[in-house]
This record gives C-alpha cells, sequence and structure tokens, in this order.
C-alpha cells in the first residue's frame, strides 16, 4: 500500500513573542497538521505575557504565572522550539535561516516576528553597567536585582512603559525618579490635566517626576552611579531604566535586503517585499504606521494565519487602539483624538474630590476621542462610540455620564453596550461573542470565558468587565465571589473548574494548569498538587505521566506509612478468596525478611505490618514471585471487594457472590479514583459483606442483582441508595464500571462517593446511567483508561522503577 | 550561623544535586540522626533533621511546595529553611547546612 503522506510545508517563524506565537495558534486553529514548524526566539525559554512584565516587576505575578506556552506546548503541538538562539541570517535564495549558534533550518514560508527593541538614547555613559531598558523578563529580573543591592532608580521616559517601570521599582523599595523631557507625563495618552492628576498619583506612592528634563550624561565608572541633566540636577542612580520607546527590530530583515522602513513593509496580507517571507508584530511597518500594542498585531495574526493557510484571502485593516496604565490602584483610559483642533468640541467633567477627570473629544456628532482618568468602567462603551462613529447628538446632553446616568450600581451600562462593544481591546472581543460563548458553553467563571474566548487573557484590565457581563447573562446565579469552595488557599477556583478547564484548555500538565488557573504560588502545596495530578490522570489516560512528587507518600511508596515510619503491605486477595499456597507464600516472606506482624484486615485480606522502607522492593518481588499483586490498600483507588460465600457453599445463597466479586475486582483493580473505593457483593439479602455501607454494593436475590451505591462505612456511616435492579453478570459489571467513570470525571478530589452522590443527588446518577446508550458511552471510557491502569505498581519498582525512593542519598559515619 | 562558623564547618560530599528528584529528598544516614535534604523547584538546597517537630513523622517522605515540606503523617508545614512550623502549629526541626558547589551537594552533617 502507497500511503506517503504528501511533505509538509515547512515554516519557520523567527522570534518567540506575542505577536509570532499567536500566529501559530492561528495557524494551528485553521490547520493543525499542515505544516513542520521550527521557531527560534533570542530569548532563553518558551513565550509568556510580555504586557505582563509589569505586574512581575511589582510583585503581583510570578514569571510562571505569566508564561503563555512553556515549553511542553511546543511538544505538544510537534513545534521544534531553538530558544536562546537568535537567528543571525536568511539565505532567500536557499531559503534557509541560520541562528547564531549555527543550526540552519529550510523554509518553504518564514515568518518574521522580531518585535521591537527599546531606544537606548545614545547619551554619554549609556553603556555602563546598570542602564537597562524594559522589555524582556531578564530587563525584570536586573530590576529586581538592583532594588536588592541598591536604593536609588532613574527612569527616563514618562510613557507607559517608563511609569510602569517607575511604580515596580517604587513597590520593591527604591527611591525612584522619572525623567520626562516633555511638560507633562504620557502626553501621547494624557490631556494636561488628567497627566498633572497622574503626577500628583504618582507622588503619593513615592515616586519623583522631573518633566521639560534634559538628561545630560549617566555617570558612573564601570557601573551606573548617577545622571546629570543640563540645569546642573544631579541624581544618584544604581540602575537607570531607558523607556524612551521601542524601535521595530530590522536588522536582520535588512541585511536580507527586504524592504524596509521603520519596520519591516508590509502588504495588507502581511507579505513582504519576498513572496515567502511574511512580517507580523511590532517588526512590521503597515501603510507608514509602526505598533505598540498587542490589539492590532493579534489582529494581523490573523490575517497571516488566513494567508498562510490559504483559507481566507483577508487583509489587515488598521483600527483605532485604546490605552490603560496597569498600575494596580490608577484607573484610566485614552482612546482616539484626545487632544482635538478648532473643529472639535470637548466636554469635560472633572470631580476633584473623586480624582475623577474625562475629557471626550467630539466632531460632527461624532466621538473622536476619551480621556478617562480615575474612572474608566464606561470606556467599553465610549470606545465602541468612536470605533463605529455613531451618531451621539441625541446622547450628547448625558454623554459623559456614561451609558446608564444616575445609576450607581457595580456595572452600569453593559447592558446598554451593543452586542458589537469591543469589551477586551487586546484580543477584540466584543460583547455578543462573550455573551455567546456564556450562552452556548454554559459558562459560569471569568476563567472558563477567558479560556473559551481569550477576553481578559492578555493585560487583564477587562476582567472587571467580563464580570459584569457574566453577571448580566445569569443574573442571581452567577456571583462574582464564587461559593464554591476553592480547592486550596493557592487559588480561588475550585474543582469543577479546574477539571473543565484541563479538558477545554486541553492542559496537560499540572504547571499547565496552574498557569492557566492562576495559581499564586510557584508550585502549589500539598492539597492541590495531588488533586490536579489526579485530575490529569483521569483526563488523559495513558498519555499523562504520572507525577510521583505530586503524590502522597503512601501512593507514591505504593504502602502505607505507619506512625514510626515503616511501612504496611497488603498483597491483593481477590474477592477475599485465598488458597494455601498463597497462604504458605505470604508466611515464607513474613519469616524471610522479619516482619514484626501479620494480621487480617477489615477488607479481607492480610496486612504484613512495620516493614523498612528499603525492604520494600524485595518483599514486593518476592510475594510477586508468588503471584500476588499490589492490594492497593495505600491509595485513592480500587481497594477491595469483600464477598460472602454465596450460592457456592451457604445454604441462603441465591447467587455466586464470590465469583462476582472476584470478576468486579479484577474489572476495576488499579484505577485511580477520586478518593478510596469499595466494593462488596453479597449473596442474598443477610448481606454478610455489608454491601449497603460500600461505594457499590451488590445484593444477589432470586431474579439478579440488586445494585447500590453511595454507602460509606467510615466517620460518618451512610446507608447506600439503589441505583438499578439488573438480571446478569454483565449488567453488574457495566454499571459498575459506568459507575466508577462517573464518579472518577465529576467528583471532586478527596469527596467519597457518599458526600459526591449527596453532593449532585441519587437522580442525577441514576439519570447519568440509566440510559442505555450513556451508560455505555461512560463504561467504555472507564475501559479505555483501565488498559493503562492495571500494571502492578509492585512488580514495576521491584524490578527497579524509583530506585532511589528505597534508598538512602549516603551514609555519613 | 556567622560567617566564622561556616568556615570551621566540616563539609561532606553526599552526592549530586540530580540524585534527588525536583520537589522531592532523599535521606542521608548518621550515626546519630537522618538527614532529610530537599531539592525545590529551582535547584535550591535544603536539609533538616528528619523528624517532625509533631510527632516524629519523617520529613523526607512528605509533598515539597515552594520552600516547605507537609510533613506525611498529619500535615504540618515546616518551612525548609528555618525548620519551623507554620502557623497554626508551633515547633522547629534542626537545621542542617548544606551548600551546593558545580552540582555537588556539600553536607556539614557534623554539626547536626
Ligand atoms: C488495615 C485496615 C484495618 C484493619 O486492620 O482491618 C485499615 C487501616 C486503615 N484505614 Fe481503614 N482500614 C481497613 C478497613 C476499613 C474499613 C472496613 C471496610 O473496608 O470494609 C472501613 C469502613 C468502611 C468505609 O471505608 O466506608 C475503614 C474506614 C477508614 C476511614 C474512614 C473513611 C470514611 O470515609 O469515613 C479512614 C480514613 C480515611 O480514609 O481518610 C481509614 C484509613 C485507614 C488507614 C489507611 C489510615 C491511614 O491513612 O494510615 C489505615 C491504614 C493501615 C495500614 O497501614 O494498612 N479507614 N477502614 C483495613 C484495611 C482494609 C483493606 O484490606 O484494605
Ligand atoms: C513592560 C511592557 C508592558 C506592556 N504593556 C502593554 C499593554 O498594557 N498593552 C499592550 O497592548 N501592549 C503592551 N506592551 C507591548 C506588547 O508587549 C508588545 O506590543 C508585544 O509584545 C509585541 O509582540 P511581538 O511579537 O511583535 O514582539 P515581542 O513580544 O517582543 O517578541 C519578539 C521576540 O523575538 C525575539 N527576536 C528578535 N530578534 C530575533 C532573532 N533574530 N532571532 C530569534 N528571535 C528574535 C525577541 O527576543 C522576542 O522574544 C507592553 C510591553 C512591555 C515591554
Ligand atoms: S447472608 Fe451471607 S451468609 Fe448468608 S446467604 Fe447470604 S450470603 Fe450467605
Ligand atoms: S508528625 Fe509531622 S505532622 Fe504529625
Amino acid at each position: 500500500m502507497n500511503m506517503i503522506a504528501p511533505r509538509r510545508r515547512r515554516l519557520v517563524l523567527v522570534g518567540n513573542g506575542m505577536a509570532g506565537i499567536r500566529t501559530l495558534e492561528e495557524i494551528l486553529s485553521r490547520a493543525p497538521h499542515d505544516f513542520a514548524i521550527t521557531v527560534f526566539g533570542a530569548e532563553p525559554h518558551g513565550n509568556y505575557n510580555r504586557i505582563m512584565l509589569s505586574p512581575v516587576l511589582a510583585g503581583e505575578k510570578t514569571f510562571e504565572a505569566i508564561t503563555t506556552h512553556p515549553r511542553s506546548w511546543y511538544e505538544e503541538n510537534g513545534i521544534e522550539l531553538i530558544a536562546g538562539e537568535a537567528v543571525v541570517g536568511i539565505d532567500r535564495d536557499a531559503k534557509t535561516v541560520t541562528g547564531a549558534l549555527g543550526a540552519t533550518r529550510p523554509y518553504d514560508t518564514l515568518l518574521l516576528a522580531t518585535g521591537s527593541n527599546p531606544v537606548i538614547i545614545p547619551l554619554p555613559g549609556h553603556k555602563l553597567s546598570g542602564v537597562i531598558g524594559f522589555r524582556d523578563i531578564a530587563d525584570v529580573e536586573t530590576m529586581m536585582a538592583a532594588s536588592k543591592s541598591g536604593t536609588h532608580a532613574v527612569v527616563i521616559g514618562g510613557g507607559l512603559l517608563g511609569l510602569e517601570a517607575a511604580n515596580g521599582l517604587a513597590l520593591n523599595g527604591m527611591d525612584t525618579t522619572v525623567l520626562h523631557i516633555m511638560p507633562t507625563l504620557m502626553e501621547r495618552q494624557l490631556d494636561p490635566v488628567s497627566a498633572a492628576m497622574l503626577k500628583a498619583d504618582l507622588a503619593t506612592r513615592g515616586i519623583k517626576v522631573i518633566t521639560e528634563a534634559n538628561t545630560k550624561a549617566i555617570l558612573g565608572e564601570d557601573r551606573v552611579e548617577g545622571v546629570t541633566l543640563a540645569d546642573g540636577t544631579h541624581l544618584p542612580a544604581d540602575i537607570v531604566v531607558m523607556a524612551a520607546g521601542v524601535r521595530p527590530n530590522i536588522a536582520l530583515a535588512k541585511e536580507a535586503g527586504l524592504a524596509c522602513g521603520r519596520g519591516i513593509q508590509v502588504d495588507d496580507g502581511m507579505l513582504t517585499s519576498d513572496p515567502a517571507i511574511y512580517a507580523v508584530g511590532e517588526c512590521v511597518e503597515h501603510r507608514g504606521a509602526v505598533f505598540g500594542l498587542v490589539a492590532p498585531l493579534f489582529e494581523m495574526a490573523k490575517i497571516v494565519a488566513d494567508r498562510v493557510t490559504r483559507s481566507a484571502d483577508s487583509d489587515y485593516t488598521p483600527a483605532v487602539t485604546g490605552t490603560r496604565l496597569k498600575v494596580t490602584g490608577i484607573d484610566m483610559f485614552s482612546a482616539g483624538d484626545f487632544i482635538g483642533d478648532e473643529n472639535t468640541d470637548d466636554i469635560v467633567f472633572r470631580d476633584a474630590s473623586r480624582g475623577v477627570h474625562k475629557r471626550l473629544v467630539v466632531r460632527d456628532d461624532k466621538l473622536v476621542g476619551a480621556v478617562l482618568y480615575g474612572d474608566a468602567q464606561d470606556s467599553a462603551w465610549y470606545f465602541d462610540h468612536i470605533r463605529n462613529e455613531t451618531d451621539i447628538s441625541a446622547l450628547r446632553d448625558t454623554l459623559v455620564f456614561g451609558p446608564a446616568p444616575g445609576n450607581d450600581n457595580a456595572a452600569p451600562g453593559i447592558e446598554s453596550l451593543p452586542d458589537t462593544a469591543e469589551i477586551c481591546g487586546c484580543n477584540g472581543v466584543s460583547k455578543g461573542a462573550i455573551l455567546n460563548a456564556i450562552g452556548s458553553f454554559g459558562l459560569t467563571t471569568v476563567d472558563q470565558v477567558r479560556s473559551r474566548t481569550k477576553a481578559s487573557a492578555s493585560c487583564g484590565s477587562c476582567t472587571c468587565q467580563v464580570e459584569a457581563l457574566l453577571t448580566h447573562a445569569l443574573g442571581s446565579a452567577y456571583d462574582a465571589t464564587p461559593k464554591v469552595a476553592a480547592v486550596c488557599p493557592c487559588t480561588t477556583v475550585g474543582h469543577d473548574a479546574v477539571r473543565q478547564a484541563i479538558l477545554s484548555q486541553t492542559l496537560r500538565t499540572i504547571p499547565a494548569v496552574m498557569r492557566a488557573m492562576g495559581w499564586t504560588t510557584p508550585d502549589g502545596c500539598a492539597r492541590c498538587r495531588p488533586a490536579l495530578n489526579y485530575y490529569l490522570v483521569c483526563a488523559w489516560p495513558g498519555e499523562y505521566r504520572d507525577d510521583s512528587r505530586s503524590r502522597f507518600v503512601n501512593e507514591r511508596m505504593h504502602a502505607n506509612i505507619q506512625k514510626d515510619g515503616t511501612y504496611s503491605v497488603v498483597p491483593r486477595m481477590w474477592g477475599g478468596v485465598t488458597s494455601a499456597a498463597e497462604l504458605r507464600a505470604i508466611a515464607d516472606v513474613v519469616d524471610k525478611h522479619r516482619i514484626p506482624t501479620v494480621k487480617v484486615t477489615g477488607g479481607q485480606r492480610i496486612d504484613l505490618l512495620g516493614v523498612r522502607k528499603e525492604q520494600l522492593p524485595a518483599v514486593w518481588g518476592d510475594l510477586n514471585a508468588a503471584g500476588m499483586v499490589s492490594g492497593h490498600a495505600y491509595g485513592k483507588a480500587l481497594r477491595t471487594v469483600k464477598t460472602c460465600v454465596g450460592s457456592e457453599w451457604c445454604r441462603f445463597g441465591t447467587q455466586d457472590s464470590t465469583a462476582m466479586g472476584i470478576a468486579l475486582e479484577k474489572m476495576t483493580w488499579g484505577s485511580w479514583t477520586p478518593h478510596k473505593t469499595k466494593m462488596a457483593v453479597s449473596g442474598c439479602p443477610r448481606n454478610c459483606a455489608e454491601a449497603t455501607i460500600k461505594d457499590f454494593g451488590v445484593i444477589a436475590t432470586e431474579s439478579g442483582w440488586d445494585l447500590y451505591v453511595g454507602g460509606n462505612g467510615g466517620i460518618k456511616v451512610r446507608v447506600t441508595d439503589l441505583l438499578a435492579k439488573v438480571s446478569t453478570e454483565a449488567d453488574v459489571l457495566e454499571y459498575a464500571a459506568a459507575f466508577m467513570q462517573l464518579y472518577r470525571e465529576e467528583a471532586w478530589y478527596l469527596e467519597r462517593t457518599a458526600p459526591w452522590v449527596e453532593r449532585v443527588g441519587i437522580e442525577y446518577v441514576r439519570s447519568r446511567l440509566s440510559d442505555p446508550n450513556g451508560r455505555l458511552l461512560v463504561r467504555d471510557r472507564f475501559m479505555k483508561s483501565q488498559q493503562h491502569m492495571q500494571a502492578d505498581p509492585w512488580a514495576e519498582r521491584a524490578a527497579s522503577a524509583d530506585a532511589h525512593e528505597f534508598r538512602a542519598l549516603a551514609a555519613v559515619a | 550561623m556567622s560567617a566564622m562558623s561556616e568556615d570551621t564547618l566540616i563539609w561532606t560530599d553526599v552526592g549530586h544535586l540530580d540524585d534527588i528528584p525536583r520537589l522531592g529528598s532523599r535521606v542521608v544516614t548518621t550515626p546519630v540522626v537522618d538527614i532529610a535534604v530537599f531539592r525545590t523547584a529551582n535547584d535550591r538546597v535544603f536539609a533538616l533533621h528528619d523528624s517532625c517537630p509533631h510527632k516524629a513523622g519523617k520529613l523526607s517522605q512528605g509533598i515539597v511546595h515552594g520552600e516547605s515540606v507537609t510533613c506525611p503523617l498529619h500535615s504540618w508545614v515546616i518551612g525548609l529553611a528555618d525548620g519551623t512550623a507554620k502557623e497554626p502549629d508551633e515547633g522547629c526541626t534542626r537545621v542542617v547546612p548544606v551548600r551546593l558547589k558545580d552540582g555537588r551537594i556539600l553536607l556539614a552533617a557534623g554539626s547536626a
């Protein structure tokens, strides 16, 4: 058979940043298998949300939390990542690119996304150590290190980036001064009034601002020591951050002979002057314009993807962008032409005591620009009028009071926004798209909306609008302070949200879940890690690599730790039935390894207590040799299946309960569950196996079997509920597998079946399992998972898996 | 620990960093006590007496997170750097000086 697949087109991306990776995501969503992709990145890691460097510097987020694409993402998508190696040459004739360390890759299509470089003003002393830009995580690390060893920081440039840097440095305890050459701060986004308010707000945070500052030189021997201004002012400095703008990074493109102006010139289809090379992001120049915010770049990403995958001939059209300053506690928004000219009118609102200033610029009955300072919650509404060029003549009287004048509730006006109104500026997500997603996927939390639509996933400033939309869509059903219990104190999200996100966002590792769900700790705690590990085991059977470091000691050691640090070993005894040979083998193991205590458990099997850790592999090896496997007495897993003697021997027995129990145990052993799971089969309603206090209990009747679920004999005794009455052994097995899987997929970690059934209601469980088709689907998922679960963990360890767990690192005399 | 006494400690090479899994722990035995050596996610190494201040649970068997370990017996959380139990629990286990040099783990086990 000739099944050779056509060669995949080779796509090489230069620049592992926000625009480039978004473009790959767009391409993969259109054509997941068409390309063999290589990514070159000068930075030595996966991709992160560069916008969020400011919160990292401010100590509000960790680098892990802003990593959007760890190395595993590349692996999972079959992408070759060459990180830490900049591309230094493009051979357009040979169609290859070459990296600084010599990696050469051929391409059919090349994508340039090299971003920008900070402008370093060539002042005397600009090459001194300690003079940096604010562009990547290395810069943030340099600033944080400087704040540990030094005390004075100077930021050159009072724009968005400079102020976010200054805020972060000040929060790190540095005495921080901003030098700004213009008369007012952020003059490209703020009018003089709001700029003055901002300056005052910064002063209360201990940030000094010198406007009209003409920096003359940076001083120091080999490290920066200070800065002098033209007027003679001298400022001590342990670090100088240059935030005087960015310049598209075009060196590589220029060297390769591509047409460049300020940026790499592209047409409306984002194609450069070479038909095999596209460019996207801050490195491009489109119709004479260059870019500095992500919203237009994410738009470009879609165009490139349409073109590269030949899905559509779409064109990039420039749109107005809005800006926010990400300094916690300062609420501002600016968009469009907010200064105006002789043909425009200003509508200005000022409430000094609340620190609010709004300036709206109107031309020909259309809103053309807005600055909101101190209260920017109506920004989406204004921005929508600007972009749609709405006729506002009818609204003019109350325009400055927002969409719902006089209404002072928490989220005024979200309902009055049209569906086209853009809520998330970064990702271009409209109100309609969010409501749609909430409706069609039954979303109930911000995180779910974020993962479905990307709304609020980049700079995060629209989070409260997304919350308002949830309230609007779900009414009282949505509560921003969720009643669901958080998994643990590392997060605010609950178990269901985590489980859904794992599936909907195909999260495949514990760090990926923590990142996607905004965990506040770097590697969780002893409560969340085992939960996440279980959820991943359950979601991706056979694919997920169990993380032993996230398992409680018993599950890591495959034995129960005892109060003196020794372990107990319980081999499986199928259905509670044993034999002389097994008993003899157990007795031999006890003698050979001098095991101090042998006890019959409440679960119808034998417990060997007092085994030292280093003895475990040998004990298991000997038990294995006699045909015995782990009883999982230590696990949140299928434990025992108790049986009674049943119809084979008992004078009252109606069915072979022992054989039924063995069949159940053979089918379900090895499966991991949210909490321990126990079963029992009794041969008649006298119920000697205590089936009505088990997670899954079976009681034989004259005509078949009664199936019971949700029982518990432990701390709080709960008697089972009847699930179904069935007639054959096969039915019992089918229901048991389906019930186990429903519990595995839907219960919270450490929730036994009894509290789970009480939480969701027995009717719900019945309804999920009574329909034969539905039941078979769930059953099949269980059986599929079991194909990967039924490997004896003892055999693996007796054959030296995880050997380090059982040996000391060293012995010191 | 002052710089003076750091210098007077006797350092023993007990193994390579990679002998301990990230977020894991291994035991170094001595004639007096067992010492648990921990490795964090970002490759910092700490050493404590392998004994919980509560009821002597083996901390080496706990779950490591951040710069803490949760005891396997009753879930006390012990700081790796100072051996102190996190609130509301109270207690302290002994810290053993440990150093990382070119990937080798050096333990001042004598001071245990
Ligand atoms: C060994 C055994 C006692 C015995 O000597 O008979 C036992 C021993 C332990 N039980 Fe049990 N339970 C044992 C049968 C039971 C039973 C009886 C049964 O299964 O029919 C129950 C009541 C039935 C039930 O679970 O609903 C039982 C209810 C508990 C509970 C309370 C569970 C609850 O949901 O309330 C715990 C605590 C827990 O799991 O969190 C517990 C926990 C434990 C632990 C695992 C405590 C621990 O974490 O260290 C003990 C481990 C001992 C060890 O190292 O082996 N054990 N435990 C029994 C082992 C059965 C087996 O062969 O695997
Ligand atoms: C601190 C900070 C805060 C910001 N805040 C906001 C905000 O609030 N809102 C907003 O919209 N935008 C904000 N931005 C801007 C936003 O981050 C950028 O617009 C966006 O990251 C640009 O994406 P890009 O892919 O074009 O460039 P980048 O994300 O910079 O990616 C380019 C990548 O290419 C790599 N590279 C360059 N040359 C080569 C080469 N030859 N070989 C291999 N790799 C190469 C670079 O190392 C870099 O990793 C902020 C930026 C910063 C620095
Ligand atoms: S109750 Fe138990 S002992 Fe009695 S018949 Fe039923 S199965 Fe047999
Ligand atoms: S012995 Fe450590 S918590 Fe009890």
